[in-house]
């Protein structure tokens, strides 16, 4: 094939989903740097007032308070996924068909909707027919059914635990992946010389599978920031606001109080710190997990 | 071979081990379906039996009442099924119409600036679309794609698309290079070398991307609880926020529960039937 034809001939094909994106990715991005700078709101306005967005932000309490309590939750959720789904994939590994099994079941709540898991869930908390509460009660761990989403703690703890059954197979499954990529001879070889289980995991599964635990944290770090769902359906930011995530207050304003200038600036500093653990992640993603 | 090298004492503390093993197997097994089982039990209660404490954790009754008040509820379920349908099939077209030739091209020419047209690509999947949202609407807005199909499924594909060009540039480049050589040679056009030769070869590729993108799009939740902004537009995530709150202020937890199964149920046979697909896609990296 002539190779000038060839070069063109590849840009011909490429050219629909690059026009695609700029139209629906990058100019909605210039626009929404542009948006931050007005005053736009469904109710009018739209002058451009440089700055002003940004500065507001800054001493804006409820954002700020939206964004630590986002934090907060990742930075809880984050290290009690790492665990579980390390500890489910070091279990579920080796391929016997009790354990194809455990890995099908433990990975089926990641193809159902977020938001039919937490209605679910929301469902299971309730304190007068939820099957959750009766179940704390009658193997005695509560006295009697708790009120989950009067109190902004148990509020969090139950969305945590919906969250947790809900996402918990992704992890795991990236990180089986990760183990069975090291190579059975390695593990014989250690068995063979003695090495216990545990020195095994510490000294030669965690620090081979390094990279697939560290993309599977990652994944679920961005993932807990970006958090909506749960938090709109299960406690509607309550109580008294006190549950507001980073992207719910962003609705809030844009959506809710139709704000759009405010809501765009509010966007692009979620966006500088999403970029950010992205971009890491991709960068991880292109080295490769796989085997 | 590998038994006779162990140590003496080795086969039964594995045997131990592996009965211990099976046991938390069965028990994370029981633990991660309750609750989809109990959801169930609820669906099928008689709505008094699934609204009335105290609780019980299986059905006195068998009705089909809920998932009637379901099938009934405003503007029918049909109605709502149908828009998520239309929607995911929208996106699973506009993901391969886009993703196969862009992942041909990628992965079989050496178009000039390769490099930053792939990172471009990618680049949607590095910002979050919920911070896009506000542009994206005004725009919907002004050209009539808010409450509308094509418009929902637009947003969808914009979150499937980096993931769907990434796979299918990798499916096309895992085809042998000898394959498009020959038909080459024979004087083939690209586009009849994409048809006859790359089509069949990557198609695993093309059912792992359809299979994302039915799967994120019937799920997705914030894109359309924003744009589908009436009710008839509303798909089955934004009418199960509807069903919450029932009648004079109350609960209908039978219809709620109804709902869910009805949302699950398709991901679950999809994800059941087509498992390898799935799982594939998820390991070849670039997850969402």
């Amino acid at each position: 094939m002539n190779r000038r034809r060839n070069r063109w001939t590849g840009l011909v094909y490429v050219a629909p989903a690059l026009a695609f994106v700029v139209a629906f990715v990058l100019w909605p991005l210039c626009h929404l740097l542009y948006l931050s700078l007005t005053s736009t709101s469904l109710l009018g306005g739209g002058d451009f007032i440089g700055f002003d967005n940004y500065s507001r932000a800054l001493t804006d309490k409820s954002f700020w308070r939206a964004m630590v309590f986002t934090l907060t939750y990742t930075a809880y959720l984050t290290p009690v996924l790492l665990v579980l789904n390390l500890a489910l994939a070091l279990l579920v590994s080796r391929n016997t068909p009790l354990r194809r099994v455990t890995r099908t079941v433990v990975f089926l709540p990641v193809v159902i909707g977020l938001a039919a898991s937490s209605l679910l869930w929301y469902w299971l908390f309730d304190q007068q027919v939820g099957l959750f509460n009766k179940l704390l009660v009658d193997v005695g761990i509560l006295h009697e059914p708790l009120i989950w989403f009067k109190k902004a703690t148990t509020g969090q703890l139950a969305v945590m635990i919906s969250v947790v059954w809900k996402v918990v197979g992704f992890g795991m499954i990236l990180m089986v992946a990760g183990i069975q990529a090291i190579g059975q001879d390695i593990i014989e070889a250690s068995r063979i010389d003695g090495a216990s289980a545990l020195l095994r995991v510490r000294r030669i599964i965690i620090p081979l599978a390094a990279r697939s635990i560290l993309l599977a944290t990652l994944i679920s770090a961005i993932g807990s920031m970006l958090a909506f769902d749960q938090f709109y359906l299960m406690t509607g930011g309550g109580p008294r606001g006190q549950s507001f995530t980073t992207v719910y207050w962003i609705y809030q304003n844009s959506f809710v109080r139709f704000e759009l200038g405010y809501g765009s600036a509010l966007s692009v500093i979620l966006m500088v710190i999403i970029t950010s653990g992205t971009a890491l992640q991709l960068w991880l993603t292109r080295k490769g997990v796989r085997p | 071979m590998t038994v006779a090298l162990r140590p003496p004492i080795r086969p039964r503390r594995i045997r131990r081990g592996e009965y211990l093993t099976a046991a938390i197997c069965v028990a994370l097994i029981i633990i991660m379906l309750w609750p989809l089982v109990m959801s169930f039990f609820a669906s099928i209660k008689t709505p008094p039996e699934a609204a009335t404490p105290p609780p019980s954790y299986l059905p006195h009754t068998f009705s089909f009442e809920n998932y009637h008040s379901i099938i009934t509820y405003h503007a029918g379920l049909a109605t709502y099924v149908g828009n998520s349908l239309a929607v995911a099939g929208l996106t699973i077209i506009f993901c391969l119409a886009l993703s196969v030739p862009a992942g041909y091209g990628l992965a079989r020419f050496n178009i000039p600036g390769k490099e930053i047209i792939f990172l471009i690509l990618l680049a949607s999947m590095m910002l979050p679309f919920q911070a896009l949202l506000v542009p994206i609407y005004l725009m919907f807005a002004k050209i009539g794609l808010t409450a509308s199909k094509v418009g929902l499924a637009i947003l969808h594909t914009i979150l499937q698309l980096p993931f769907s060009v990434y796979l299918m540039r990798n499916s096309f480049e895992a085809v042998p290079k000898e394959m498009e050589e020959a038909a080459v040679v024979d004087g083939a056009t690209s586009l009849f070398a994409l048809r006859r030769i790359f089509l069949p070869l990557v198609m695993p590729g093309m059912v792992t991307v359809a299979l994302f993108a039915f799967i994120t799009s019937w799920n997705e939740f914030l894109g359309a609880l924003i744009l589908m902004n009436t009710e008839t537009s509303f798909t089955v995530p934004i009418m199960m926020t509807g069903v919450i709150t029932g009648q004079f202020g109350s609960v209908n937890w039978g219809g709620l529960q109804a709902s869910v199964i009805i949302s699950i149920l398709p991901c679950l046979l999809v994800y059941l039937l087509l498992q390898r697909y799935y799982i594939s896609g998820l390991l070849s990296g670039a997850v969402k």
